[in-house]
């Protein structure tokens, strides 16, 4: 048992939040969501692929630095707290991800253009409303052409290539990749809950389409997806948490800091023990993920019902505590309680994961059961 | 980050389940009266003294192993995986005895250590008092100097285990003219010496495992005083120091039992595990106790590092009382009318879940109110300011 990070993690960690602390101020973010013709940060992007994050976890002979999905979570909870405007978590949580599991040769490729940044991710699962699912999904790919169309994608304007969820000629829904420089490929803006990043509405229409994978590999790659989010959640839950100290402890009421009030010190000690409780079950995630345990499925449920549920009573108790100022365009408030919604949706409501949980534990609670008998 | 055992503690917990295999006719239950419980508790406890699984992380001074807080957590973990309560010698391993380590004199720790460590002597503590819960400093029972002895009179509350206690931790006033934390003194006492009289207390759980004890001028040698004069506040923070690393313990049945306990109760036309509201509800309350044992194992990984515990370390309590009690309810609530029946006969998992449910409030109250832990979170962990304290600084006698 050694359940934390190593040295050589927390000394990437020191370096990656002095970089980002220099290059990554609140501002970058508030950039892209006041400028409404801007999908993402493409100078920031650039530093990040500069420092090599793109290809942190990436085989070295596609061309990247071979570290371990654990390291990568160092960096994800890092881009949480500064709420990166960037395509990296459809990139590099999900689209190398698909390469490196389930990627043919030749769409292996393709990692080498991750590493080196040339390549940006997204993954179209969502049609309208309620939560993907297999009953309803319309997208369809005949003869090698996808027809459909997906909304919200996130990055989907700033992705050159896409994982689309759809049927294939025998009606059973599974990945394909699709490179959206295409004709037969429509995208267009959408407004979204968090305009600092990038939604897209992307109309398929004969498009060019090859499917990556076994019908499994949509579920592999959430779990993935639902860890290295938990700590991009923590890192944004945990820093909303820390705006509103500082706030209470500043700000006065009735002649004393409104912080030396109970009402508000116990709330924001409910927001520090969810964001430990966060924490911890994506430590167990990550673990799960990178060890290639059974758990997987488990672990990830738990660490994206936890990190939602923290990230979102982070937010919306921190943007309270600042009270009228917190409801303001310029405070910094509104950006994490954006983000916080943007987070929990993205890859499948808390709704539809509390639902993969319960499976797990009750499955896995009947294997022990059988394997003890 | 890696979650299994490294080589050595599978190591470890081979042997400690052999050992626990090879006694398994010795292994205390949850049956059986008190009285017979603690007998055969005591056996056991002095069974693992002699084989080195008593007081696993202490040193072997003081009959421990010398072992890492991890191991004694997998010995724990192997023992509770077979049954065996943790009961009776939780306060005076964990909180008294350690302190009797760190502020007696080399005879009486040669006289009480060992005894305590093989179950032939428990202790209990004598902190509470009726007026002195949540503000614990506000402790009236006076000790007053007497020759070569001290004098004390005055009640104390919440004693766990007191009536079967052969030794117990009393904090006192010696000085009400100075302020509230500054004029008490701790001392050891031998529950039977005269003048102690204990009273249980019944509690609405329908228990008795706490009692009242009082002080009717009871001496004590100044020899028993464990720390200086007036400096007993300090004393009492270092023995529930010692009460937070060692706390934190799995309550109420296991997810996996609280599923197929769902799957056997019937809702509308299905069951409750089939029921979207239980569900969520499930799966909060499943993330939530599995992350303080996580927390937990994190802070053992900081302890294993030769590091101290970070904060994180405080929450356990906090979330798993509220989440038995909530839980509880919804499993009991559940079977509607027939839910009311708190008949181990005839309720679900023999009445357990019933006894959670009416346990649950005193487990948010003992050893920190909710309330309590949060302000030391706000306070200590995330450095709020403490509310104004009208009591500072002003002689404990002119307090109201």
């Amino acid at each position: 048992m050694n359940f934390d990070f190593s040295e050589d993690q927390e000394m990437l960690r020191k370096e990656v939040r002095k970089f980002l602390e220099a290059r990554c101020p609140l501002t970058r973010a508030r950039k892209v969501l006041d400028d409404s013709e801007a999908s993402f940060d493409v100078e920031l992007w650039e530093e990040l692929v500069g420092q090599g994050w793109t290809a942190l976890s990436i085989p070295e002979q596609f061309g990247g630095l071979g570290m371990s999905r654990t390291d990568l979570c160092v960096l994800a909870e890092e881009l949480g707290r500064v709420l990166a405007p960037v395509p990296f978590a459809s990139t590099v949580y999900i689209l190398a991800e698909a390469l490196m599991i389930a990627g043919d040769g030749v769409q292996k490729d393709k990692l080498a253009e991750i590493a080196a940044g040339d390549c940006i991710g997204c993954i179209a699962i969502s049609e309208g409303p309620g939560e993907p699912s297999f009953e309803r999904i319309g997208s369809r790919v005949e003869r090698g052409r996808l027809t459909g169309t997906k909304q919200p994608v996130t990055d989907g304007l700033a992705a050159t290539d896409a994982l689309v969820w759809a049927r294939d000629e025998s009606g059973t829904p599974r990945l394909f990749l699709v490179p959206l420089e295409q004709d037969g490929v429509t995208r267009e803006k959408l407004d979204t809950l968090d305009p600092s990043r990038d939604a897209a509405r992307i109309v398929f229409d004969g498009a060019a389409a090859e499917p990556i994978g076994a019908p499994w590999l949509l579920d592999r790659l959430l779990d993935g997806a639902a860890v290295l989010l938990a700590f991009e959640q923590v890192g944004g839950a945990d820093r909303a948490m820390e705006q509103a100290v500082a706030y209470a402890k500043e700000r006065y009421a009735f002649g004393r800091p409104v912080g030396s009030y109970q009402a508000i010190k116990h709330t924001l000690a409910d927001a520090y023990v969810n964001n430990q409780i966060a924490r911890s079950n994506a430590y167990y995630g990550i673990w799960a993920l990178d060890s290639g345990s059974d758990d997987l499925a488990q672990a990830a449920a738990a660490a994206r019902v936890a990190a939602c549920h923290a990230y979102w009573f982070a937010a919306r108790e921190a943007l309270h505590a600042h009270g009228g100022i917190g409801f303001t365009w310029e405070a910094d408030q509104h950006l994490f309680y954006r983000r916080a919604l943007q987070l929990d949706m993205v890859i499948g409501s808390p709704r539809m994961w509390r639902e993969r949980l319960f499976e797990q534990v009750e499955a896995q609670g009947e294997k022990m059961k059988a394997e003890a008998s | 980050m890696d979650f299994s055992d490294t080589p050595q503690e599978a190591e470890y917990r081979a042997r400690a389940r052999d050992f626990l295999d090879a006694h398994k006719d010795k292994l205390p239950s949850l049956s059986g009266s008190e009285a017979a419980r603690l007998k055969k508790q005591r056996i056991w406890q002095a069974i693992k003294a002699d084989n080195g699984y008593a007081c696993i992380t202490w040193d072997s001074e003081w009959g421990g192993a010398g072992g890492t807080a991890m191991e004694r957590v997998i010995f724990r973990e192997e023992e509770a995986g077979r049954g065996v309560p943790d009961a009776f010698f939780g306060i005076g391993l964990g909180l008294c005895v350690p302190t009797i380590i760190k502020y007696a004199s080399d005879k009486q720790k040669a006289e009480l250590v060992r005894p305590a460590v093989r179950g032939d002597q428990i202790w209990c503590q004598l902190f509470s008092e009726p007026a002195a819960g949540s503000d614990l400093a506000g402790v009236r029972a006076k000790a007053v100097a007497d020759g070569d002895e001290w004098v004390v009179s005055g009640q104390k509350v919440w004693t766990s285990g007191a009536h079967y206690s052969d030794w117990g931790l009393v904090i006192t006033r010696t000085d009400p003219s100075k302020p509230k934390h500054k004029g008490l003194t701790m001392f050891f006492v031998a529950m039977d010496s005269p003048g102690i009289e204990i009273r249980p207390i019944h509690q609405m759980s329908g228990g008795v495992e706490f009692n009242e004890v009082f002080f009717n001028d009871v001496r004590i040698p100044d020899a028993q005083r464990l720390g200086e004069i007036d400096a007993g506040w300090g004393v009492a923070i270092y023995a529930l120091m010692n009460e937070r690393v060692q706390g934190g313990k799995e309550r109420g049945i296991p997810a996996g039992e609280t599923i197929r306990l769902a799957r056997s109760t019937p809702v509308a036309d299905g069951t409750l595990a089939d029921d979207g509201a239980f569900r969520a509800a499930f799966a909060d309350w499943y993330v939530r106790t599995r992350g303080v044992q996580l927390t937990r194992y994190r802070t053992l990984t900081a302890m294993s590092r030769g590091q101290t515990p970070g904060p994180e370390a405080s929450i356990g309590k906090l979330v798993t009382a509220f989440e038995l009690q909530e839980m509880s309810r919804r499993l009991v609530e559940a079977q509607g009318p027939f839910g009311l029946i708190d008949d181990r006969a005839m309720a679900f998992c023999e009445g357990n879940v019933h006894h959670d449910l009416l346990h649950a409030p005193g487990i948010r109250i003992a050893g920190g109110t909710d309330e309590i832990l949060r302000n030391i979170i706000a306070e200590r962990v995330l450095g709020l300011p403490k509310e104004p304290q009208p009591d500072k600084n002003v002689p404990f006698s002119e307090t109201k």
